[in-house]
């Protein structure tokens, strides 16, 4: 198949290209939910991302709680961003840095005025984004403004067959275009961590991966009342056929074909060298993982399953694909993409690659994902430590 | 092209993955080997579900199980050519 050469997209003001237009309000806090939720209830075109923390943290888990509300506000599928906390000082943190894109962003504090009166300012404030944002159209832009982060979940053998490899083979194929790419769930990756080391293009990226990992593992070996047996592989995985989890690990792996990744990226961290694949440390948690990819600006997400993983994201179209011939079946509300007839061997991975390029090229473009009809928004922030 | 009832990944490998509905006891199977395009035959011991895995050769405890050309854990009970491999007889040897 001749790769198509282009997408249609929201240029932003920084360069950075959305594949959708969302008008965000981002509450600072888990007490600032209710008032961000009434404004998007008031104001149509908009919607609230209420999550659990912004208090009390400090530290290396206050930063990230930064980074990650920042980058979501920075990301380019956001047109515009009304920002509500209980205090100023917070509030103020992520407007100034998400006004750096050049994106209409305000802020506003509840405390002193009270939710009712911040709900009325801030709806005409939203109000405005809206009405500014739905004038936005959508443009002809190269495929180099995607960037694709990938993350499989529910995972059985079936996705180390089929749905993650058909995922490497897309890889392979827009690389070389120039497209961001970006993999993560170092825990996942236990049992293989060895052999994805040796994909790390430079000394540095491949010393930075065993690093990472090993301060991972470091963890795991501390926390752990025994180990990881309970968790994974899950109970899910092993219904699937999955035994250990270094198999997990070589299955999940296929995701990146035949490709090396020029860096490693802390949680949230926007890549700063250039198209190529990433590597990023995040949980496995698929609500946490693609959390912190969105938060890095990535604008869309390819998502394998096996035994059906119906994850979402807030501001991240995630399209799904499975070469679980019954999920394809059973949950086919949630599968964007079937490719199950690789099992037969009706169609091989560089048709399923291709199948995927196509799919991927129409979710960025604008079509609806299984995901998005159905309503999942999950956000969900990574936490390193409890709070104070 | 006869059907494939079973997929297995890499030429090193020792199992092999189970791509139809489930395959019954006795049942005369056909493999497919991914990475040479190979075609072999095995007969099933158990019965075993869609994505399980069955046992290519006969293995002793302490045994090393290869996935897609890889280590992916250890035989904790024998197993005999044809078998179910799963967790009642396959452990990780990471934790």
């Amino acid at each position: 198949m001749e790769i198509p050469k282009s997408f249609l997209g929201y240029k932003r003001e920084n360069g950075r290209v959305g594949t959708r237009n969302h008008v965000v309000i981002l509450p600072v806090d888990d007490i600032s939910n209710a008032c961000a939720e009434a404004v998007a209830n008031n104001i149509k075109g908009t919607f609230a991302i209420p999550h659990a923390y912004g208090r009390l943290q400090f530290g290396a888990d206050l930063e990230l709680f930064f980074d990650t509300m920042i980058g979501t506000g920075k990301n380019p599928n956001v047109a515009a961003c009304v920002v509500i906390g209980i205090e100023p000082k917070w509030t103020k943190r992520i407007v100034d840095a998400i006004a750096s894109t050049g994106k209409p962003v305000e802020g506003f504090s509840i405390e002193g005025a009270g939710d009712i009166k911040t709900i009325m300012t801030a709806s005409k404030k939203a109000q405005e984004f809206s009405q500014w944002a739905s004038e936005k159209q959508r443009e002809e832009c190269p495929l180099s403004d995607l960037w694709i982060s990938v993350k499989c979940g529910e995972s059985d053998t079936t996705s180390g067959m089929a749905a993650n490899p058909a995922v490497g083979n897309l890889m392979d194929k827009l690389e070389p275009l120039g497209v961001h790419l970006c993999f993560g769930e170092t825990s996942e990756l236990t049992g293989a961590e060895k052999v994805c080391a040796t994909r790390g293009s430079t000394p540095e990226a491949q010393k930075k991966f065993m690093k990472t990992w090993s301060d991972y593992n470091d963890f795991i070996l501390k926390e752990a009342t025994n180990d990881l047996s309970e968790s994974q592989p899950t109970a899910g995985n092993i219904a699937g056929g999955l035994t250990t989890i270094e198999e997990k690990a070589f299955g999940n792996f296929q995701k990146i074909g035949s490709r090396k990744f020029i860096d490693v990226l802390t949680p949230a961290e926007e890549p700063k060298k250039g198209p190529g694949l990433y590597f990023m440390d995040t949980s496995s948690a698929a609500g946490e993982c693609l959390t912190l990819q969105a938060a890095a600006g990535f604008n869309i997400h390819l998502f394998p399953t096996g035994q059906g993983n119906i994850i979402g994201n807030a501001i991240e179209p995630v399209v799904k694909l499975t070469g679980n011939p019954s999920t394809a079946v059973n949950m086919k509300e949630h599968i964007d993409l079937d490719v199950s007839k690789i099992l037969k061997r009706e169609m091989n991975m560089d048709q399923a690659g291709d199948e995927l390029i196509k799919t991927t090229i129409r979710a960025a473009s604008g079509r609806l994902t299984c995901a998005e009809v159905l309503g999942h928004k999950e956000f969900i922030m990574t936490k390193l430590f409890r709070s104070a | 092209m006869a059907n494939t009832d079973i997929i297995i990944h890499d030429e090193k490998d020792n199992v092999g993955v189970v791509v139809i509905e489930k395959i019954t006891p006795n049942q005369e199977c056909n493999c497919w080997i991914m990475e040479n395009d190979k075609s072999v035959k095995i007969q099933s011991k158990n019965e075993i579900p869609l994505g399980h895995k069955i046992a290519m050769v006969d293995f002793k405890e302490g045994d090393t199980i290869l996935k897609y050309g890889h280590d992916i854990g250890k035989v904790v009970k024998d197993i005999k050519k044809g078998e179910h491999v799963h967790v009642h007889n396959v452990k990780t040897k990471k934790w």
